[in-house]
């Protein structure tokens, strides 16, 4: 990447591999989807305090098929797995799932037999948050985590079809 | 009325049960009586009579005293009468392999909550139009709030969702749902 300044407009050349991911790690747009307190913590992290706007995440879609992170916040119940994986399917590739919180990453305290435990049994998840429930700077930090994830991969990385 | 009065008042409309009234801490708000299973519909009918009209009911759920004691569940009724502000409190004792009449007769809004008694106990409810399960998947093995649940069991996601209606009713869906957006109306 240079700044060639050799022309009557200045000229920034670059590769499309590193454009298209800019692009893709400056608007993640999640999915509107909590599930417990952790989705209270989201919301407080996509309003003005802390304000997930400044790292291009706070369009909270109401359609996954407009959406490309799903935020995991909050415990799974057995009985939501499957809507779960059903909202995950109609998210258009790329997508990436956060998985926010102790319930959301391995049942936290409920160890029981209604909370799956651990939502990667679900779907596949590239950034996993602690907390019970984490801060609105951790999930900011997850999310910056993931831009660096996005940043780093290749495109022909994404895969087509991915099951969990 | 105290729960001696409520037994008084409805003995006779049921021949043959023997009731009992029950000490409880908050009896001077909710009586308590014991109910044999047999008489459960005779004994709420009477007590839906004039003078009683406990006629809403608020719920039923249920206790498991396993392995402490025999009939092992208690079911607990809470009825209430609007016109009296009264409430009162009618405990059946039931072993697990038994089942109960259904007060859906009386109380069309049993319904859920005796569903839900038979998802979560695995007490029975006969008569009852429709005993599904209520909160576990339809598929679900076992009733989660008995005593000798295993409740930290280990068992595989379930990360499908089966299909609720048959495929006929599917296909009925879909042409309803065609008339109702386009101008033809359905005939």
């Amino acid at each position: 990447m240079g700044l060639e300044t050799d022309y009557e407009v200045p000229v920034l050349t670059t590769s499309a591999e590193f454009m298209i991911q800019w692009a893709r790690r400056s608007a993640i747009w999640p999915v509107a989807f909590g599930l417990a307190c952790c989705a209270i913590e989201m919301m407080a992290t996509g309003a003005g305090r802390y304000d997930m706007a400044r790292f291009g995440a706070e369009v909270f879609r109401g359609s996954p098929r407009q959406a490309d992170l799903m935020i995991i916040a909050g415990r799974l119940s057995r009985k939501m797995a499957p809507a779960m994986r059903r909202i995950y399917d109609q998210m258009p590739e790329p997508k990436w799932v956060i998985s926010m919180g102790a319930c959301a990453s391995c049942g936290g305290v409920f160890d029981n037999y209604s909370i799956v435990q651990g939502a990667d049994q679900v779907v596949p998840v590239d950034v996993y948050i602690p907390g019970c429930p984490p801060r609105p700077e951790a999930l900011i930090y997850g999310i910056v985590q993931l831009q660096k994830k996005i940043a780093a991969s290749k495109l022909d990385q994404t895969p087509k079809v991915r099951i969990a | 009325m105290i729960a001696e009065d409520i037994i008084a008042a409805i003995a006779p409309a049921v021949p043959g049960a023997s009731y009992e009234a029950s000490i409880s801490s908050d009896a001077a708000v909710t009586p308590t009586i014991r109910v044999p299973r047999e008489f459960i519909v005779a004994t709420c009918k009477a007590l839906q009579a004039p003078g009683l009209e406990y006629v809403a009911f608020s719920d039923v759920t249920a206790v498991d005293f396993h392995p402490n004691r025999a009939p092992r569940f208690d079911l607990v009724y809470h009825l209430v009468s609007p016109h009296r502000r009264a409430r009162v409190r009618v405990k059946v004792g039931i072993n697990p392999q038994e089942a109960i009449e259904t007060l859906t007769g009386l109380y069309p809004g049993a319904g859920w909550p005796e569903r839900e008694i038979y998802d979560l106990f695995g007490i029975v409810f006969d008569g009852h139009a429709d005993m599904r399960r209520l909160m576990m998947p339809d598929d679900w093995e076992g009733h989660p709030l008995r005593k000798d649940y295993p409740v930290q069991l280990r068992k595989d996601a379930q990360t499908y969702m089966p299909l609720q209606v048959t495929e006929e009713e599917f296909k009925a869906n879909l042409e309803r749902d065609r008339f109702q957006r386009g101008s033809a109306k359905p005939k």
